[in-house]
């Protein structure tokens, strides 16, 4: 019997024994903790109803355009600018209409949208790699971690004379100033990540037996990977900005991207189809938005945090 | 030197019996100089193999510091540490699972950086899973547990790295009373069953008693060893008998006392 002696040494008794002694929890009693315990944010997350939910976020922003829409009709009858200039929402609406079914849009759109990934990408890679380094060693640190962050609040329009200076009115010339504009956000996305990965987690990685490399695969890169995602998220806001605004600037002859039919418009005092235009990269910035936040929820979801 | 190089010593076979862990005269001071803060001062402890120890003390004792030291997280400033072979991992208050793996994943995560094949990964988590009465929760993510069970799961994860000693700093300290209580009957049990050296440090006078073999206690700054109490109780216990309540109290009076000493 176990009663007779303290068991100091280890599996005195077998693991039915000790289950079924006094004082010795049982499995059910363990299964049943675990059961309550587990309702109660069961019925937190059945709450949500889906369509009321999307309805509650939705009927604001339709509300909000119609008073757009509303003060911008206004603002026409009231003659403030001669139609030419400002026209009416309707002229631009019908307007729009006409542009998606026309040759130049899926062209332009593609032109662009090809721009935008490239450079993104390209911004990514750098901006991933020149992270992980600064990260990593602490002198380059110490070197280029505020650069870092001061070209990251750099315009990145100011580059955009000497892009052309370097390398011409090219394509080059904008993936140039796409990239710098993106590439540093990603980067201090990064090192952000990586700086706030809870000491805890390092603790329990070492016990764990992870050592450089294995460190940073399973447990600095996963844990920084919210953070990451928020540096890409405005990385592609930068790169999207640095984009139109070197299309304006840097016209590639034979390449009607969004940014050259603009100007062309604006050449021929076309205001509501340069309207249209902002209406439609006003539209795609919002629903690369949506991407990104699909993905952020997403990942917030699996690791259980606050839902944005 | 690091904890793996002194994990290696006692992986040499599946048979053999680790011998007792030494801590011969281990100190611990942060900082350098006449700024230097001793956390740990000369502290000597043996704890046979499959021996459960608390350690004891207000804080500021330096219990936490000490286990660091043992599993090898932080360098001891002078003294000897002898695993006597074991194979250690620790645990924390905080279960500190990783978000990004499912509850079997996390349990896995030892076995991967040790390059067990993915199939046997599987079944042995499950099986350890199933040791910590979690059978079914493979998949679910750590968020969805409660606090007690992500713990048992930090449990799982410590003995997936094949450890017979284990460090517990205050593991069930975030926890409610039932829970916890529950969880020192399934811990004493699977101590029981793998034969675990465990060392075990808490602020907690009854949780000491109701788990220890022994309860070391320690005063505080630095931490020094000022006495020992076996327990000679036996198993298993309540947290809430008279005889863990008197032995509790005892110690407790030591400790106020040790604690007043501060005050002058």
């Amino acid at each position: 019997m176990p009663s007779e002696t303290p068991t100091t040494g280890p599996a005195l008794a077998d693991p039915d024994t000790a289950r079924r002694q006094p004082g010795g929890s049982t499995a059910d009693e363990v299964t049943g903790l675990d059961a309550l315990e587990l309702a109660s944010t069961r019925a937190d997350s059945r709450v949500a109803d889906v369509g009321r939910a999307v309805w509650s976020t939705t009927w604001p922003k339709l509300l909000a355009i119609a008073l757009v829409i509303a003060a911008w009709q206004v603002l026409y009858l009231s003659e403030w600018k001669p139609p030419f200039a400002l026209p009416a929402p309707m002229t631009v609406f019908d307007d729009i209409r006409e542009l998606v079914v026309s040759p130049d849009f899926p062209r332009a759109i593609a032109i662009t949208a090809q721009r935008a990934l490239t450079g993104f990408l390209l911004a990514v890679v750098i901006g991933t790699l020149i992270g992980a380094a600064v990260a990593r060693f602490r002198p380059l640190r110490a070197a280029i971690g505020s650069l870092i962050t001061g070209l990251q609040t750099m315009p990145s329009i100011i580059w955009f004379p000497f892009a052309i200076l370097l390398f011409q009115i090219s394509e080059t010339a904008i993936l140039f100033v796409v990239v710098i504009g993106a590439a540093p956000s990603i980067a201090n996305g990064l090192i952000g990540g990586i700086d706030y990965v809870p000491p805890t987690w390092l603790r329990v990685g070492k016990v764990l037996g992870m050592r450089g490399l294995s460190l940073y695969r399973f447990l600095i890169l996963p844990a920084s990977l919210p953070s990451f995602i928020s540096g890409l998220k405005q990385g592609w806001a930068f790169a999207w900005r640095s984009l139109m605004a070197g299309e304006l600037l840097v016209i590639v002859a034979g390449q009607g991207s969004i940014g050259s039919l603009m100007q062309g418009a604006r050449e021929f005092n076309n205001a509501p189809r340069l309207l249209s235009w902002i209406i439609i990269v006003l539209v795609l910035g919002i629903l690369v938005d949506i991407l990104f936040n699909a993905a952020d929820n997403a990942l917030r979801r699996r690791w259980g945090l606050q839902q944005s | 030197m690091s904890l793996l190089d002194r994990g290696v010593v006692g992986a040499a076979g599946s048979g053999d019996t680790p011998g007792p862990v030494r801590l011969g005269g281990v100190s611990k001071a942060y900082g350098r100089g006449r700024s230097a803060l001793l956390a740990l001062d000369r502290v000597s402890l043996t704890v046979e193999p499959g021996e459960f120890v608390c350690l004891l003390g207000a804080s500021g004792c330096g219990k936490s510091t000490l286990l660091s030291l043992v599993a090898g997280l932080d360098p001891a400033s002078g003294g000897t540490i002898d695993l006597g072979g074991h194979r250690v991992s620790m645990m924390f208050q905080e279960p500190a699972l990783f978000p990004w793996l499912t509850v079997s994943r996390n349990v896995e995560i030892a076995m991967r950086l040790r390059g067990v094949g993915r199939e046997q990964r599987r079944e042995r988590a499950a099986a350890l899973l199933e040791t910590v009465r979690l059978t079914g929760f493979g998949r679910k993510r750590p968020h969805e547990l409660s606090g007690g069970m992500r713990q048992r799961v930090a449990l799982a994860r410590a003995l997936a790295q094949d450890a017979d000693l284990l460090l517990m700093d205050e593991p069930f300290g975030a926890l409610d009373a039932m829970t916890r209580d529950i969880l020192h009957d399934e811990l004493e049990r699977i101590w029981r069953e793998r034969s675990l050296t465990v060392l075990f440090v808490t602020h907690n006078v009854r949780e000491a008693v109701r788990l220890g073999d022994r309860v070391i206690l320690l005063s505080s700054r630095p931490g020094r060893i000022i006495e020992e109490f076996p327990v000679e109780q036996p198993r298993p216990r309540r947290i809430d008998s008279p005889e863990v309540a008197g032995l509790a109290a005892t110690i407790t009076d030591r400790l106020r006392a040790e604690v007043s000493r501060h005050a002058q």
